[in-house]
């Protein structure tokens, strides 16, 4: 990899309640690329997210965002280069427009109208949308709100944690060509946890198999999927591996 | 005890548990198996009331500042306890509901005094205190449990927040106005009611004891007005510590469920 990655994570290891979550985990992500995380339940994939942006202090390793060590700074100021879309679609009070300006409003600043209609359609949203209260829209559209108000704050990073997995297929569908435009248009370096191997293949150039807290396997998903030299990859993709360490 | 005898009113006393005795029976009658706990609570009540007289006589004779302070102290740390007890699961119960207790007897206490609205002699400022401290204890309780369960429960927004640039603070603003709000709507609909539901207890105990309503209902404004006072900065101040307590320096939220309720 010639470019400095744009996440950089190095012997990252975390404990909870005297059980190892995390074994020196080693990950990179190219500017500009999706790479995904799959594996078991229970594996540990959304606390690697969660030292990312500092939603978790990263008790032992290193993790490097944009070349900066994200233990260095102000955690606040981290979160607003690092979006993250969590499982669970979330509407925060308010308008489709409030959620989006939420950010921005953070730092008193204030998206135009324009800038909002612009990341409503970027997220796959009609402007039309924004003065409807949130939490009345579909789970889909909820989780395209969150894309849209982490874009607000102009991020050079997404955290995606598994962002569809309460999603139907049409409003998976939705979500992933909304992530594809935001990658291409604004450049925007993605980490995707997933449990779907399949989505790993459409949206992602680089997968990570996470397993009993290690990186087991990692490559390009469709030699990883299709080829015969990761064993464990097909054994989760027949549902055979568990969250042990193999 | 022979003092004690013959200072009160046994007869009427024991008249007015007749009341008593009938729910007893009618309990039994139903099967509700509430004796027990009837005659315990009635026999309790006679000595607290008995012996919580006795020493705040005391207290009126000696008329001294330090036997005042010392009662207010052991009144707040009692309270600050129950409280804290409630709250469980919350980080640093204690050092919360003694500083937002105590805040609250400081700032009302004060103003009463600084306004002169009354002199500092135990006879005004221990039942006034004992009011605001009874208050703030229940309402503590209340917003602490709240806050506790909402950031628990709200998890994903909070976090979503925090995600998005916001402080622990700002993440939290939400759940400590809801909470705050909720535990202060028994007193504020009391304020807003008073008189025309029931008579308040003070007021009902200045009128038993002949004083002429007029007076009595100057007495209970002073009270309503620093009660209120005095609960809305324990609850804000139980709040906003509480609200802190689950939040790391670095704006992380605590995880409740590793923290025992």
């Amino acid at each position: 990899m010639s470019a400095p990655a744009a996440i950089a994570i190095g012997g990252l290891a975390l404990r909870r309640g005297g059980r190892r979550v995390l074994d020196r985990v080693d990950l990179e992500v190219a500017p500009g690329t999706v790479a995904a995380v799959a594996g078991p339940s229970g594996g540990g994939k959304s606390s690697i997210l969660r030292c990312v942006n500092r939603l978790l202090e990263p008790p032992a390793g290193t993790v490097h965002v944009d070349g900066r060590d994200v233990t260095a700074g102000d955690p606040v100021e981290l979160r607003r280069r690092v979006g993250m879309v969590f499982q669970q679609p979330v509407a925060l009070p308010g308008t489709v427009a409030e959620n989006v300006r939420f950010g921005p409003a953070q730092v008193d600043r204030l998206l135009t109208d324009t800038q909002l209609a612009e990341l409503l359609e970027l997220s796959g949203l009609e402007p039309a949308l924004a003065d409807r209260p949130a939490d009345e829209l579909s789970g889909g559209q909820v989780q395209r709100v969150a894309l849209a108000r982490c874009l607000a704050n102009e991020p050079s990073v997404l955290l995606l944690d598994e962002p569809t997995s309460a999603l139907d297929p049409a409003a998976r569908n939705a979500v992933e060509e909304a992530l594809g435009r935001i990658v291409a248009e604004r450049g925007v370096t993605a980490l995707l946890v997933t449990h779907d191997l399949e989505q790993a293949r459409r949206v992602a150039q680089r997968l990570y198999l996470l397993a009993g807290g290690k990186v087991v396997e990692s490559g390009a998903p469709a030699a990883m999927l299709d080829g015969e030299d990761h064993p464990l990859t097909a054994a989760f993709a027949r549902g055979e591996l568990t969250g042990e360490a193999p | 005890m022979n003092q004690v005898l013959n200072d009160l009113d046994l007869g009427r006393i024991a008249a007015s548990l007749a009341l008593v005795v009938l729910a007893g029976l009618l309990s039994r009658v139903q099967r509700v198996g509430l004796v027990p706990e009837l005659a315990w609570s009635s026999v309790r009540a006679f000595i607290q009331l008995v012996a919580v007289g006795y020493a705040l006589q005391f207290i009126f004779d000696a008329d001294t500042v330090w036997w005042t302070l010392l009662l207010l102290s052991i009144m707040t740390t009692v309270a600050a306890l129950t409280s804290a007890g409630r709250a469980k699961g919350v980080p640093g119960a204690r050092r919360i509901t003694i500083l937002s207790i105590g805040t609250a007897v400081v700032l009302t206490l004060g103003l009463v005094l600084l306004l002169r609205v009354f002199a500092f002699t135990p006879r005004y400022i221990i039942p006034v205190a004992g009011m605001v401290i009874g208050n703030s204890m229940t309402t503590c309780s209340l917003v602490m449990a709240r806050i506790r369960d909402d950031l628990d429960a709200g998890r994903d927004h909070v976090e979503t927040a925090l995600a998005l640039g916001a402080s622990g603070r700002c993440a939290a603003r939400p759940t400590v106005t809801r909470s705050v709000r909720r535990a202060l709507v028994p007193i504020v609909d009391t304020t807003r009611t008073v008189g025309l539901i029931k008579l308040p207890g003070a007021m009902t105990g200045m009128i038993l004891a002949g004083a002429s309503p007029v007076d009595a209902v100057q007495i209970q404004l002073i009270i309503i007005y620093v009660l209120v006072g005095g609960t809305a900065v324990s609850a804000l101040a139980a709040a906003l510590l509480t609200s802190r307590a689950f939040f790391t320096p670095q704006h992380q939220l605590l995880a409740p469920l590793l923290v025992k309720k």
